[in-house]
């Protein structure tokens, strides 16, 4: 499966970045072999609004079925879910980290998000 | 003649003033518009009797997916992200629309109509023959110049018109400026206060309207204020004394003009000084 992981960096040793919208890149790691493409998020990190919603729209269009974040906003949330992509917060460590933490069952999945909208 | 007043810092007697001047010049016809709709409170000092309130909308998009083609223009168009296709669904987020009306005049297919965000209430009233309005922002809306602006407009055009403006320098502060015809900034003579005074100097200087000061409590803190204003041409309209009765009848929610009377010819000099600023300004176009 593919799983989108917000990140500080371009690499699998990469942080984590907590923050969802205005995260520096998005790395989306095949589980299987562990390859993956990154998404420079740069054009969303100092958008004015909706940096949540448009990225939430590039996550859906990588084929992502699950985002590993920090934090998710309302609008990140509803635009993911309507994407199909299910939503795990509080990942931390490296991607490689994130990745098999989530494997390992220990990032559930989010009913909703888990931090208001931000202005 | 539309009159604002505006401060940059919060708390320095935008209100005070506002309330007080609408008040002594009651006499003439004047609406005294309260555009901080985040927290509106001259209606706490001019206790009016409200004959009117109604609730205000915003118009924001609506979409029928029967008629939608998922072309995805009106996401194109929209700069805020109120409307986005993900995968094969479009989903709005009213509370980022801007009511710009771009989404529905790119549509294609016609699939986009309008509905109504609530912004808030307006309330009209009067006291003593002063007219008042201001607006009440909806707990949850995060964009109040839209109100603001719906405020104004209820405002008739004859006679004068004084706004009390919410405190800073963005665009709800603008959206109370904007258009009218002098702004009195009020402060006080702190570093706080200086510091914020140059901000909204530089907002009505960018907007070019003529202002003057009111520098209130003038007689605490330091001289940086005088010297900034005599350094940028700004005339001081008044002083107000940092004055014990004068915070006793805030704290009972009087105005200073009904605690101390000799303030209402204060008030009405300081208008007769704005009104002469004015008209020499129109006499130079």
């Amino acid at each position: 499966m593919k799983i989108a992981v917000t990140s500080q960096g371009k690499e699998l040793d990469s942080q984590v970045d907590p923050r969802f919208g205005r995260a520096a890149y998005i790395i989306v790691v095949n589980s299987d072999n562990l390859e993956f493409q990154v998404i420079d998020n740069d054009a969303n990190v100092n958008a004015m609004k909706g940096a949540g919603i448009q990225a939430a729209g590039n996550v859906v269009n990588s084929g992502a079925q699950v985002l590993l974040t920090g934090n998710c906003g309302p609008n990140a949330f509803k635009a993911l879910q309507a994407g199909k992509v299910a939503v795990s917060n509080n990942a931390s460590g490296t991607v490689r980290e994130a990745v098999k933490a989530y494997l390992d069952g220990k990032l559930p999945h989010a009913d909703d998000s888990n931090v208001e909208g931000h202005w | 003649m539309i009159i604002s007043i505006a401060s940059g810092k919060g708390g320095t007697g935008k209100t005070t003033v506002a309330t007080n001047l609408a008040i002594s010049l009651s006499q003439m016809d004047v609406t005294l518009l309260d555009c901080d709709v985040e927290e509106p409170n001259a209606h706490l000092f001019l206790r009016p009797q409200m004959e009117l309130k109604e609730t205000v909308t915003t118009p924001v998009p609506q979409i029928d997916e029967g008629k939608c083609t998922l072309c995805g223009k009106c996401s194109e168009i929209c700069q805020f992200k109120a409307i986005v296709r993900i995968a094969d669904t479009m989903l709005t987020f009213t509370d980022l629309c801007h009511s710009c009306g771009g989404c529905m005049e790119v549509c294609p297919s016609g699939a986009i109509s309008e509905t109504g965000r609530e912004l808030g209430v307006i309330e009209k009233g009067v006291k003593n023959g002063l007219k008042f309005i201001h607006g009440r922002l909806r707990v949850g809306e995060a964009m109040s110049p839209p109100l603001i602006k719906k405020v104004r407009k209820m405002a008739e055009s004859s006679g004068l018109t004084i706004i009390d403006a919410p405190p800073g320098t963005s665009c709800p502060v603008i959206s109370a400026m904007k258009d009218t015809d002098f702004v009195i900034l009020v402060t006080e003579p702190t570093p706080f206060g200086l510091n914020d005074l140059k901000l909204a100097a530089g907002a009505v200087k960018i907007l070019g309207i003529p202002c003057g000061l009111i520098i209130n409590r003038s007689d605490m803190g330091d001289d940086k204020v005088k010297g900034f204003a005599t350094d940028e041409g700004i005339p001081i309209l008044m002083e107000i004394p940092f004055d014990r009765k004068i915070a006793e009848s805030y704290s009972r929610g009087e105005l200073i003009v009904e605690s101390i009377p000799e303030y209402r010819k204060k008030f009405i000099d300081l208008y007769d000084n704005i009104q002469s600023v004015v008209t020499a300004g129109e006499a130079d176009l």
